[in-house]
């Protein structure tokens, strides 16, 4: 039987009224790539906020590396994200400090290694993201794209047992894509690390997955290896990995419908002003 | 038209309840805890933060407003020939009042906002919630010592605040005004009381420095992470500290000197 990192037994979550998640059950099984895959706005940085224990479901139970996130004492909650990696999708670097003293950061709080070994450590972190040369930097002085590295690079750095990777692949040029997508992969491999990634690049995520799911409007709809979802010829999950604006997997955003909020004038304040709460 | 009114005030006390529970449960977490050698740096760092770089501005309104009450005190006591009182009066004046209430209002000013921002923004970009998955708890790496610091350096700073304002006194009052320098500095000596006026005025200052802390913490950790949200939470410190300050300086008054 295999080890399961993650397992999401009937998770319901919404915010206000609008429901993001309901009922939701899947397994992320240890040391494995896992790519959770879905159209903006479906709800996957919420699902890793899950994980991580930011948040609280409204239903169903979240196990974490065998423990139920939402039950254990915020001590043990702190004790075991030590064992855990996020990648934010916003990079979430420390502004005031340098791209050095970010990616040192953890190490100095859960380790007891000294200065020079600190240093090996961070400045092999940020080697393997090809920023070693902007560590005196701060996060102000970098582009969208390296701050996310540097970011990356912090969430690797003490070598966690799981890594959760908001969009890891967007604002990379082709170059640094393949760098970044392979350092993954080898995190995963070498250090059989479980890897959780959240992304819409569909042809990334694939190359360095095991395991696929695809989620849309709060549920599965579909999960497999990456070659199984290529034969699987359920329309909307066809036209998800297709890229086909047309079908069951909706691109906007619920609203009312669009002619009446452009046209309806009478009743165009009632329609788009409209709020749940 | 009534019921709607009644709801919105419903509304308004439910929310404010549950803000002041948030706010005690952010002052208790941040207080019950083991102390952690690693912070002695970190409130170091807040000290000079909220502390230091309060100096000036400290200086500089003690040292108008001891002039002013040295200015104005003289121009009544001398119109009873007790102007020999003059010192005693702006000593205690300050001891007692202005120093504490004016310094909370501008640590309030100076260094309240500037936390509510600080931590306002670090959370608007994720910077409380990626420390809380590395697996340090914001609330001691970033609330407690901020919280210490202020706590430490109010009581300083109003204490700096009355004697600077003493001094400035003695400098329009002697140097000036021509009173004689004895008996402004030792009437002065004999009239103030540590434990009757100092330590009082200390007292002031320890609880406003407390509650403006508290205040510009809560406010920042609580902000709404939109611009609109930070600059509403830095104004409500300055807001909500100052009139906290005076309110609670009437009944600290109240309840230390038996009428
Ligand atoms: N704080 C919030 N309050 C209310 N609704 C929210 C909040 N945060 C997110 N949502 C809603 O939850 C849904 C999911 O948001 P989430 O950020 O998880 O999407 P996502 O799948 O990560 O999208 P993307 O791929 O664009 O990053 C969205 O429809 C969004 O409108
Ligand atoms: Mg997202």
């Amino acid at each position: 039987m295999t080890r399961n990192s993650i397992v999401f037994d009937n998770v319901s979550y919404n915010f206000g009224k609008k429901e993001i998640f309901k009922n939701l059950s899947f397994e992320v099984p240890a040391g494995q790539t896992v790519g959770i895959m879905g159209p903006s706005g479906t709800g996957k940085t919420t699902l890793l906020r899950l994980m991580g224990g930011q948040i609280q479901p409204d239903n169903g139970t979240i196990l974490v590396e065998g423990k139920d996130i939402n039950k254990i004492k915020r001590a043990e909650l702190f004790e075991l994200r030590k064992c855990l990696g996020m990648l934010f999708q916003s990079g979430a670097l420390f502004s005031d400090l340098t791209v050095f003293e970010n990616v040192a950061f953890p190490l100095k709080e859960h380790t007891r290694l000294n200065g020079e070994m600190i240093r090996y450590l961070v400045l092999i972190k940020l080697n393997s993201v090809g920023l070693r040369g902007a560590a005196h930097l701060f996060p102000r002085e970098l582009s969208g794209g390296m701050q996310r590295r540097v970011a990356l690079a912090r969430a690797m750095a003490l070598d966690p047992k799981l890594i959760m990777y908001d969009e890891p692949f967007t604002g990379l040029d082709p170059i640094a894509l393949g760098v970044i997508s392979n350092l993954i992969k080898d995190v995963g491999s070498v250090y059989e690390c479980t890897n959780v990634i959240v992304s819409h690049d569909i042809e990334e995520t694939a190359r360095i997955s095991n395991l696929l799911y695809v989620l849309s409007e709060g549920e599965i709809i579909g999960q497999g290896s990456p070659q199984d979802l290529k034969k699987d010829d359920s329309p909307r999950l066809k036209q998800f990995l297709n890229g086909l604006p047309d079908g069951p997997v909706p691109f906007h955003y619920p609203a009312p419908e669009y002619l009446d909020s452009l046209i309806g004038v009478k009743n165009t304040k009632r329609t788009i002003i409209k709020r749940d709460d | 038209m009534l019921i709607h009114a009644l709801r919105r005030i419903g509304r308004f006390g439910f929310e404010m309840l549950s803000s002041m529970g948030r706010a005690l449960r952010l002052l208790s977490s941040a207080l019950i805890r083991r102390p952690d050698h690693r912070n002695i740096p970190l409130i170091i760092g807040q000290i000079y933060q909220l502390g230091v770089l309060s100096i000036l501005i400290i200086v500089c309104s003690g040292f108008a407003i001891g002039a002013v009450l040295a200015l104005q005190g003289y121009t009544q006591l001398v119109r009873v020939g007790s102007e020999s009182a003059l010192g005693l009066g702006v000593a205690l004046v300050l001891v007692m009042e202005i120093g504490p209430v004016v310094s909370a209002l501008l640590f309030a000013g100076r260094a309240g906002s500037a936390v509510t921002a600080e931590i306002g923004l670090m959370k608007a970009t994720e910077q409380l919630a990626s420390m809380e998955m590395i697996g340090v708890d914001p609330i001691s790496r970033i609330i407690a010592p901020r919280f210490w610091g202020g706590f430490i350096v109010l009581p300083l700073l109003a204490l700096m605040f009355s004697v600077v304002g003493i001094w400035a006194g003695s400098l329009v009052a002697v140097d000036w005004l021509g009173v004689y320098s004895g008996s402004f500095w030792s009437v002065m000596e004999q009239g103030v009381d540590f434990f009757d006026h100092v330590m009082k005025g200390i007292i002031k200052s320890i609880v406003f420095g407390f509650v403006v802390i508290w205040i510009s913490l809560y406010q920042g950790y609580d902000s709404l992470p939109t611009s609109e949200g930070l600059s509403k939470a830095t104004t409500n410190t300055v807001v909500f500290s100052s009139v906290w300050i005076l309110v609670l300086d009437f009944f600290l008054t109240l309840m230390m000197f038996e009428l």
